[in-house]
């Protein structure tokens, strides 16, 4: 293959492939927002909380698997406390008013979870190495490391389930009822408190997830919540409620972050990386605000 | 109608009062809906006849007065919980799931009646898969009903409203309820659909022996199909009684034509 060519791939690949864990880390905001128009501005602390939960237990030496349980079941637990203590009394408050709920939520975990555990840099090998593909290094010469492909593989296979959980049987058609029509599902018997809860778990879990990966390429620390930061113009791109347009709107902002970078930075010099997402994300704003699969805001007037 | 059979009173507003900061929406109101009667709920714009339904069904709290139902006085009740104890209801401008099939919205109606648990239902297999089976035949029994076949697997957001309202219905009907609330469930239709609505509700309490307390701007409708009719004017009741009396109600015809007082 031609070197330049290769290359361009390679970049693209890349860029892809981290935005594979943006993807992630919007897919936790996405869950919640369709279940209940919260938009849960503690969801980069849910991601740090989780991830120095799942470290902190493997440090005292526990079994890789029962880590990740006990990580689970903490973050079900967590999610179950939320919907008592603070989205229960707010049943049918404003969404302003929960919205601002959650930035509370958010420093309350942030400071929480470096209380109990510590605010230290922890190292995470979720036991994925970080070296090339070799195989495919070999054949094409592009090189792509083993541990994005894996991250990719694990976030579909979570998309899948999540996607079929939302779709089939009695809990899916609840969770789609209560994203469609809060008054209509509580008439016909679904329980909001309850469907409420589920979601927040399922958010948690997925937070456990990014919070896991995000963890082995950065370091377990709290700088790890403000990957919440790059899920917004995942967001703005995708669509606040739509689980496809999370995976696409990542995967769109990371491709065009590492080709911008490579090829514009040299041109109208670097760090293009940090702000190229906002500035698509700012472009979609005007000519689309919906987002790519966002339902479009029709008012009867 | 003069042979219809009432059984006990299933539910009773004792002196019922509702208000919202300053605003009295409901004041004193005192009812009672026999088993399998069929009540409509009158009166003029911001009579208070939603409200009436929402405290019946569980959205609002009486701030004073009691209600008894079955026989229970009742006190904090959500809407859920309403639903539990046999109360069904449609809205007044249609609150179905619009992004879901007509199928999936009345099977949510079948939600009460699903047992299976939550970790089978999440993967869907075995006796939660047997159980879906098991409510999609009552289900379509409901579409039968109310000759919705050929919209079976139409999302409901693309119908036409009369459509709708019917689509409601059924998911209303497929809880099984005791008392259903239906919220000016011809509003919007043309006169086939009107008649056609008409004798849904109809056959529903005639076979099903459902108790129906609905609220109607169609007084022909009104007149026809209820056993009794209760008619609100600024939250108070003004009037009761079965149509005919209703109708030569001076009270009544004042509240609607509009007098000098």
């Amino acid at each position: 293959m031609h070197p330049e060519l290769a290359f361009f791939i390679e970049v693209l690949i890349a860029g892809l492939l981290s935005g594979v864990m943006y993807s992630l880390v919007a897919l936790g905001f996405v869950l919640i927002f369709k279940a209940s128009g919260i938009f849960n501005f503690a969801q980069g602390a849910m991601v740090l909380f989780a991830a120095l939960t799942f470290v902190r237990i493997l440090e005292m030496g526990v079994n890789f698997w029962l880590a990740i349980a006990i990580a689970l079941a903490v973050m079900i637990v967590m999610a179950v406390i939320i919907e008592r203590v603070m989205l229960r009394p707010l049943v049918a408050q404003p969404v302003i008013i929960l919205f601002m709920a959650t930035i509370g939520l958010n420093y309350f975990i942030e400071g929480f979870a470096q209380a109990v555990w510590d605010a230290d840099v922890h190292g995470l090998d979720v036991g994925i190495p970080d070296v090339p593909w070799m195989a495919l290094l070999d054949s094409t010469n592009i090189l792509v490391s083993l541990f994005d492909i894996w991250s990719a593989v694990i976030c579909g296979v979570l998309v899948l389930v999540l996607a079929y959980f939302f779709q089939k049987g009695r809990i899916g058609r609840a969770l789609r009822a209560v994203a469609d029509d809060n008054q209509a599902a509580m008439s016909v018997g679904i329980p909001l408190q309850q469907i409420w809860a589920i979601v927040w778990a399922v958010a948690g879990i997925v937070a456990l997830v990014a919070g896991a990966l995000w963890g082995q390429r950065l370091g377990v620390q709290f700088s790890i919540s403000l990957v919440a930061l790059k899920a917004l113009p995942v967001l703005i791109l995708g669509g606040f409620n739509s689980i496809a347009g999370a995976i696409v709107g990542g995967l769109i902002i990371g491709a065009v972050e590492k080709v911008a970078e490579v090829y514009l930075g040299p041109i109208i010099g670097g760090g293009i990386e940090s702000w190229s997402a906002y500035f698509i994300a700012m472009l979609f704003l005007i000519f689309r605000p919906q987002g790519l699969f966002g339902e479009e805001i029709i008012e009867r007037v | 109608m003069s042979e219809r059979q009432f059984g006990d009173v299933v539910l009773s507003f004792d002196n019922v009062s509702i208000s919202f900061g300053a605003v009295a929406a409901l004041t004193g109101i005192s009812f009672d809906v026999h088993e399998h009667e069929i009540v409509a709920i009158i009166g003029p714009n911001g009579a208070g006849k939603t409200t009436a339904l929402n405290v019946i069904n569980g959205v609002y709290q009486p701030t004073d007065g009691t209600i008894t139902y079955k026989g229970e006085v009742r006190t904090r009740m959500r809407p859920h919980e309403a639903a539990v104890k046999g109360i069904a209801r449609t809205f007044q401008n249609v609150a179905l799931f619009k992004g879901m099939s007509t199928l999936d919205n009345i099977m949510t109606g079948r939600n009460l009646k699903m047992k299976s648990n939550l970790f089978a239902q999440g993967l869907f297999w075995g006796p939660a898969q047997r159980e879906e089976i098991e409510h999609r035949q009552a289900v379509e029994k409901v579409i039968d009903f109310l000759e919705i076949e050929s919209i079976r697997k139409t999302n409901v957001g693309r119908l036409p409203f009369g459509l709708q309202k019917r689509v409601e219905l059924g998911r209303a009907l497929a809880a099984e309820p005791e008392i259903l609330l239906l919220d000016e469930p011809m509003a919007g239709m043309n006169l086939e659909e009107k008649e056609d609505m008409c004798r849904f509700i109809l056959d529903v309490n005639d076979e099903l022996g459902t108790t129906i307390v609905l609220i109607e701007h169609d007084m022909s409708v009104v007149m026809d199909i209820s056993d009794r009719v209760i008619v609100l004017e600024y939250g108070r009741k003004i009037s009761e009684g079965i149509p005919e009396v209703v109708r030569s109600d001076q009270k009544v015809i004042d509240a609607y034509l509009g007098v000098t007082h």
